[in-house]
């Protein structure tokens, strides 16, 4: 058979491309588990992630540059204790509305989202996958 | 197999190659699609809030005609339109504002207008558009054409120069506008008829006021307020009678609940003579008469509400709810004052939008990836179509409204 030359282009062009995608695509998912502490597992992380990008998000804004409540970027979270940090995540702030999202986070998870928010918290990946721990 | 090998370009053809074939496939991209005439009263734009980006909607064949990009950070975005139904004015958390013609499907205008904000209005006229911002807390009042800044009004409060967050901002009767202030505990109402000499009028409202409201007809402005049980009511045909507190104490005393999104206040509420209001950090509804501003009835639903939204034929108000219970929706009928259905349309329920005479209503499914559209008739789904982390669905239906 006889392959014509404009399809091997094509073909070359669509490997190169999606390589590339994959390459990227790797390069963010390294980044972003390079540090991590092992305590949420795989699909629990994903779900933190969403959860704080989209559920803080809507009073700290998706990128969590700040809206209703503060920035939570590593820059405006520098000088700050973690234990503080991680005590108003659990408990809320009584008289602002940062609510207690003890129930949903556990202790050791909310340290977990401290320290990532503190290191630059990773891109969302999405809700957790229909079926999953939900 | 074949005998003659296939030979692939030297790599000097793909240098020239490649940039060419980029080049035309981005063309393709930002090309405006080449649209028949039409008009532009079905039309609505659908915030795609992770990627920046806007879906440009028809809701006659309930289909995507084109997506808009470039738009930056769209949580909490909202949008306005020119009274001609052309134009969207997409307000983006990051303090972008862009006009969106959605016809040719383009970014025909766009500044950076403040470092975090909230939303916008747009004038009596349609001349102005107006933005509510968190940082640094004010309105700004651009020209509509051109996006030129026309009034910076600073929302001070103190004495030492702070300002404070800006919220529940609604255009009035007049080029006013009413908003309040998160931080400063007020409802402020500035006259823009003048945008060189603005005239701001201020009101105590009570404890942090979170979103507002203004009836259809333009009379009362009402904030939800944060910090205690009621909401605060301006009557703006008289307004020297001051902030008059409605629904005081609808808790009783008893402790709110954790409140993990704010309730969002519009005209929608308001349906038969009567206002559905969210009670915030409670699982109901608070119903008041708009002539006596006495509760009527509290209905108790499914969890918090965010949006309480009438049917445009009042006879229905739909109901959606704060994370984690966001997938559900909850239909209340405004004669018994009862819930009469509970739907679960799709995971993280975002936002509703009714059709201009309510024959359906799109719903954003964020954790779906999708728009679904149910025909409120049946109550069941009728359409739907995939959008990337929807929130907001906003129709041109809307220019022609108070409020809106
Ligand atoms: C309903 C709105 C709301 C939601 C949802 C919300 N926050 Fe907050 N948050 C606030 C506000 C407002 C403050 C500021 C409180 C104050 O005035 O001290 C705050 C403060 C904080 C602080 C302290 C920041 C500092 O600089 O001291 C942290 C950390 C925080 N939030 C994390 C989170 C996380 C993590 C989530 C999601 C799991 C979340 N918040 C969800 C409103 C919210």
């Amino acid at each position: 058979m006889k392959v014509p030359p404009l399809l091997a282009h094509v073909l070359v062009l669509v490997v190169a491309a999606t390589a590339a995608a994959f390459a990227s695509a790797a390069d963010l998912t390294n980044s972003s588990n390079k540090d991590s502490t092992a305590v949420p597992d795989g699909q629990r992380a994903r779900e933190l992630v969403h959860l704080v990008r989209q559920d803080c998000g809507s009073c700290h804004g998706l990128t969590l540059a700040g809206g209703l409540g503060p920035a939570l970027t590593p820059d405006a979270l520098a000088d700050k204790p973690a234990e503080g940090l991680v005590a108003t995540v659990v408990g809320g702030r009584p008289g602002t509305p940062m609510p207690p999202f003890r129930g949903i986070v556990s202790e050791r998870e909310a340290e977990w989202i401290v320290e990532q928010l503190m290191r630059g918290f990773p891109a969302d990946g999405g809700p957790a996958l229909a079926g999953g721990a939900n | 197999m074949s005998d003659q090998k296939v030979r692939l370009a030297p790599p000097l053809v793909w240098g020239i190659l490649l940039p060419v074939i980029i080049l035309l496939l981005s063309a393709c991209a930002t090309q405006p699609p080449v649209a028949a005439l039409r008009g532009t009263g079905d039309l609505g734009v659908v915030i795609e809030r992770a990627d920046g980006r806007v879906q440009i909607v028809e809701t006659s064949g309930r289909s995507v005609l084109a997506k808009v990009e470039g738009l930056g950070d769209l949580s909490h975005a909202s949008v306005v339109f020119s009274r001609d139904g052309r134009y969207a004015f997409v307000f983006g958390r990051d303090g972008g504002l862009s006009k969106v013609d959605l016809l040719t499907a383009t970014i025909v205008g766009r500044v950076m207008q403040a470092g975090n904000a909230i939303g916008g209005a747009i004038s009596q006229d349609g001349r102005m558009v107006v933005a509510q911002n968190y940082a640094p807390g004010g309105i700004k009042a651009f020209d509509a054409d051109t996006l030129e800044l026309l009034a910076d009004v600073a929302a001070e409060y103190g004495t030492e120069g702070k300002r404070s967050k800006v919220v529940g901002l609604a255009d009035l009767p007049g080029n006013r506008f009413a908003y309040a202030l998160f931080d400063a505990d007020e409802i402020r109402v500035t006259d823009l008829s003048d945008p060189k000499h603005p005239v701001t009028q201020r009101f105590p409202a009570g404890r942090q006021p979170y979103d507002a409201l203004v009836t259809p007809d333009g009379r009362h402005y009402i904030a939800g307020l944060f910090g205690e049980d009621g909401l605060a009511m301006l009557d703006l045909w008289q307004p020297e009678q001051g902030v008059r507190k409605i629904l005081a104490g609808y808790g009783k005393g008893a402790e709110p609940l954790p409140v993990f999104k704010m309730p969002h206040l519009r005209g929608w509420a308001v349906a038969g003579g009567r206002a559905y209001l969210p009670a915030i950090g409670r699982h109901e509804v608070l119903v008041v008469d708009t002539r006596t501003w006495q509760e009527v009835a509290r209905i108790p639903v499914k969890s918090q509400p965010v949006f309480v939204m009438a049917r445009p034929d009042g006879r229905e108000v739909w109901v959606n709810f704060a994370f984690p219970e966001n997938g559900w929706v909850q239909v209340i009928d405004t004669l018994t004052q009862k819930v009469v259905d509970t739907l679960q349309p799709g995971r993280a329920i975002l936002h509703m939008e009714f059709a201009p005479k309510g024959e359906m209503v799109w719903l954003s499914a964020r954790d779906d990836n999708r728009v679904v559209v149910y025909d409120t008739a049946t109550r069941k789904p009728v359409a739907g179509f995939d959008s990337a982390s929807p929130s907001g669905i906003f129709f041109t239906s809307r220019a022609a409204r108070t409020g809106f």
